[in-house]
Order: structure tokens, then sequence, then C-alpha cells
């Protein structure tokens, strides 16, 4: 595989992790600091059939994404009763728990983390793969599900005093975007064919929501924006002269500061009316 | 064993506390998570030692200088990266802020190189014995700066006209405009008190463990913040509480199941958000509709 087309497939891996945390934290405004853990537990999951129990590839990747998304479930259902910042930590502590279970664990390797799985993921499975996960997502989104989602982001009270299950909603969409991660887990492991614990742990978490944000909250496609560029920076760096690609890290903290500024709402900013008339009365000083 | 663990843990909650008043502190003014301070106290801790190792300072001027510089460090990252992120979106600044903590922890792994230094102290480390119980003279010295700094920073708050106009700011801030207090100014002091904090822990845990590396934040760092979050993330009684109870567990914890040390702070943290969700002291927040 050339050096593009495994760039390339990074890219597309990195998109399905940002489309699927950008359904949790862009559209329903749940901030979640370890969207890496079940990406890290598709990816062992896959692994373990696929090497213990000689599972097919395309069965050993969606068993993966279905234990990621059962994990959801058991993270998500105490966790998400929790708001705002102290989700985001309780996240980030189950990630960090996760992260020290697999790294003690002697089935998963431990620090050695495992090996020899077979090459199986290119462009055109990792491309199929993305493809499915947009489409599904768009009808999610264009569903009552995905309304309900979207009002729980826009006002959490108001949506439930019309109804709708809050936490309910909120759990199902931790489980779906656990699903996915776990599905680009999986996807990453067949491709690089080596695994670690600290492939999934608190940095990665954070450059995937770092893709959400710098792409747009609550935009899938601006997701996708995001992965390509948060993949392609010290890519890009790294080539153009030696010194740069020595300070290469340096420049991308700085680049993610210099963007912020710059760009707060991320650069395909979510413009719909309802956004920019919330701004507006904001501006005039009224809720 | 039991004792000395106890002395063990309350030496390194000590630090934690330190690391959480830090976060605390800008949290309840800005409501940001400043993932920046981790590396404020990694580099707290690399000027300690160029103090102690290059300069020959006497470990209290090391101990102050490094303070004064972390107090500079944190007031420029606020001006640069954060200020003009005041009225974007909470996640932004957020995203900042692990922008800056990635361009610190790498120009530091550029200009000192990856590897753990020694971080020796300059002064005699004795072991006192109380009866059975032993203490070593760097746990008691540790254990007094803590004190002493955070005896300072609670008279600071509460007494002073500084510390009233702090505690305006992070009750509400657009009334404390209103009222006549420099908000920016507010913000600035903030940054550098607990800036300063965050540096003196660095100095502090980088000669308990004698070394200092660019990595050395990441740890401390999220422990500093649970700590924060145990205790209620915006009071500051609750961070000196919480880390003090974060060290303390990890350290007894450590004694039946070492293998999982770094995940008991975590399981504590999500077991009493669970019990209490906003932490053991948190202020009262009333929910806006």
């Amino acid at each position: 595989m050339s050096y593009y087309s495994q760039i390339l497939t990074v890219i597309i891996i990195n998109s399905i992790l940002a489309v699927s945390l950008n359904l949790v934290s862009g559209y329903t405004g749940q901030l979640s600091l370890g969207h890496a853990t079940f990406m890290g537990l598709g990816a062992y999951a896959a692994t373990l059939f696929a090497l213990k129990l000689q599972s097919p590839f395309l069965v050993s990747i969606i068993l993966g994404a279905a234990v990621a998304a059962f994990f959801g479930f058991v993270i998500g259902v105490p966790t998400l009763r929790l708001k705002g910042d102290y989700l985001a930590i309780a996240t980030l502590g189950f990630g960090e728990i996760t992260k020290n279970i697999l790294l003690n664990l002697k089935i998963t390797g431990g620090p050695m983390g495992l090996r020899g799985i077979p090459k199986v993921t290119n462009v055109y499975v990792a491309a199929a793969a993305l493809v499915l996960v947009i489409f599904s997502l768009n009808r999610i989104i264009n569903s009552r599900v995905g309304k309900s989602f979207i009002a729980i982001r826009e006002d959490e009270l108001a949506a439930e005093s019309m109804g709708i299950n809050t936490t309910r909603f909120k759990i199902l969409a931790f489980v779906i975007g656990a699903f996915y991660a776990g599905l680009a887990g999986g996807l990453y492991a067949f491709l690089f064919r080596y695994i670690n614990p600290k492939d999934f742990g608190f940095m990665r978490s954070i450059e995937i929501l770092c893709m959400v944000v710098l792409g747009g909250m609550g935009n899938t496609y601006g997701a996708v924006f995001g992965a390509a560029i948060i993949t392609i920076l010290p890519e890009f760096l790294r080539s153009v002269s030696p010194v740069v690609a020595q300070y290469r890290m340096v420049l991308y903290g700085l680049l993610l500061v210099v963007m912020m500024i710059v760009k707060p709402q991320g650069i395909i900013s979510e413009s719909s009316l309802s956004n920019k008339k919330r701004e507006k009365s904001l501006e005039k000083g009224g809720l | 064993m039991v004792f000395e663990q106890i002395i063990n843990g309350l030496t390194l909650g000590s630090t934690y506390s330190l690391i959480a008043l830090g976060y605390t502190m800008v949290y309840g003014i800005l409501e940001l998570i400043n993932f920046a301070h981790s590396e404020i106290y990694m580099i707290g801790a690399f000027i300690g030692l160029i103090m102690v190792s290059v300069y020959k300072l006497p470990f209290i001027v090391a101990l102050l200088l490094s303070m004064a510089a972390s107090c500079l460090l944190g007031i420029i990252i606020e001006k640069i990266a954060y200020k003009p992120l005041r009225r974007a979106n909470r996640i932004a600044s957020l995203i900042s802020a692990i922008g800056v903590s990635i361009f610190l922890q790498n120009a530091v792994l550029m200009s000192a190189g990856p590897q753990a230094r020694a971080f020796p102290a300059n002064f005699n480390v004795t072991n006192l014995r109380l009866g059975n119980l032993q203490i070593s003279s760097l746990q008691l010295i540790i254990l007094l700066v803590s004190v002493v700094l955070m005896v300072g920073l609670h008279l600071l708050i509460q007494k002073t006209r500084l510390g009233q106009a702090m505690r305006a700011t992070a009750q509400d801030k657009e009334t404390a405009q209103l009222m006549g207090i420099k908000i920016d100014q507010v913000v600035s002091f903030t940054f550098a008190i607990g800036s300063a904090l965050g540096g003196a822990a660095g100095v502090l845990v980088g000669i308990y463990f004698n070394s200092a590396d660019p990595m050395m934040g990441f740890f401390p760092g999220l422990k500093g913040f649970v700590a924060a979050v145990l205790g209620g993330i915006g009071s500051v009684p609750g961070a000196m509480l919480g880390g003090l109870f974060l060290g303390l567990i990890e350290m007894l914890g450590a004694v039946y199941i070492s293998r999982y040390k770094d995940a008991i702070a975590f399981a504590v943290l999500i077991f009493i958000l669970l019990l209490k969700p906003t932490g053991l002291l948190s202020r009262r927040i009333q929910e806006k509709v």
C-alpha cells in the first residue's frame, strides 16, 4: 500500500470517528472526552474475534462494533445523568479505567498489545464503511429520533417538557456513537495489524474532539473535513522541510490555538436558522 | 505500614490539592477546563530544576522563582489563547487550551529532550522517627509548603479586597462588572495565582520523586483535575479536600491492588459523581430557566 493510499485510509477511519463523536457532541450536545475508549473496545473485540475464533473480517468488525455499543450502553446509563463538564470528566474517567484494564488483562496482551492481525482494511473497504455510516447517520438525523437529539442540545429542559425522554435519547445517541467508533476501531486494527492500549487513550479522544470542533460542531461533512485536516496537518508539516518536521508538534499545538481564535465556530459551522436567531437574541442580551 | 501509606498519601495528595486549586479557581471564574495547567506544572518543575542544579540556589529561593515564572506564564497564556475566546462557545476555548498544552509540552520536549532528568534535593534528607512511625524530612517539607500555600490562598480569598473581587466575579460576572470590578484584572490574577500554585506543585513533586521530564504533567494534571471535580469544581476548600482524599485513596488502594493504581482515582471519581453529581463541597448552582 502506497504512502498516499495509507494516509487516505487513515483519513477515512478518522472521519468515521469524527462523524460518530459529532452525533454525540455536535447533534446531541453531550461533551465526551472518552470517545477513543469505544474505538479501542471495538478494535480489541474485533481482533480477538478474528484471532481466537477465526471469524471472518466482516463478522469480526461488526461484532467488535456491537461490543463497543454494548459498553456504550453500560457506561452511558450511569454517566448520562451527569451534565456538562461533569459528564465530560466521567467519560474521561471511564476511558482511563478501560485503558488500565486493557493494560492488565492477559487476553488483551497487556502493554504488549495484540499483533499478527491480518491486513484487510484498504481504501475501498474503509470508504465503503464511511459511506454506509454517513448514509445511516443522515437517516437518523432526519428522523424523529434525530430531531429529539437536536432538541436536547438546544434546550434540555424544553425538550423534556415537550415529552422527550431525554435520558433515553442521550443513551441512544451514546450507543450509536459507540457502535460507529467501534467499527472505526476494527478497521484501524485490520489496517495497522497491531494494537496497544496506548493507541486509544486520552490523547486520541482529544484528537477526535479536535476534528469535530475544527470542522464545525453539528455538521457531518464538517466533521469529515476536520478529520482530513487534523490527519494531514502533521504529515504536511513533516514534508515541508526537515526543520519544520522537527517542530511539527509545536506548530500543531500553535495552529490549534490560532484556528480556534480565527474561527471558533469551526470551518463549516452549522448555519441553521434557529442558531442564527439565537445568536442574534443573545447579542441583544436576551436568552 | 498503613501509617506510612497514610503519610505517603497525604504528601502526594497535598500536591494534587495544589494542582487542583489552579483548575478550580479558573473554572470558578471562566468555566474553562484549563488543560494547559498540567504543562505549567511541568514547566514549574523544570524551572525549579534549573535553579537548583545550574544556579545552585537554595531550595526555597528556587521554589519562589519557579512560582514567579509560572505566574507569568499563566498570565501570558490567558492573554494570548483564552481572552480572545471569552465570548465564543466553551468548546472552542477547550480546544485552544489543548493546543497550548500540546505546544508547551513539545516545546519543552524539543529543548530539553525526552529523557527524565534527576532532580536532587539540595538539602539533607533525613528520616525522622516518631515511635515506630517514619517520615522523611522531604515529606515534611512538602506537607509544610503545601499547608503554608493553602492557608495563604485562603486568607487572600477571604480577607483581601482582591479576594472579594474574585469571589464576586465567580458568583456573577456581569453584576461584578457593574459594581466596578475590572474583570480582566481579576481573570489575570486568578491565572497568576493558580499557575503559581501549579508551578510549586511541580517543584515539590519533582524533588519528591527526584525526576523531571516533559511528559510528567499528564497524569498529575488529570488527577489534579479529578481532585477538583471530586471536591466540587469551583470550590477552593473542595479542591484542597479532594486532593488529599484522592492521594490517600490512591496510596491505600495501591497496597492491595497496585496494578490498577491509576484506575483507582477515576473509579473513585465516578463513584462520587454518581452519589453526588456536583462533587463533595459544591457551590450551589441554580438552574436558570
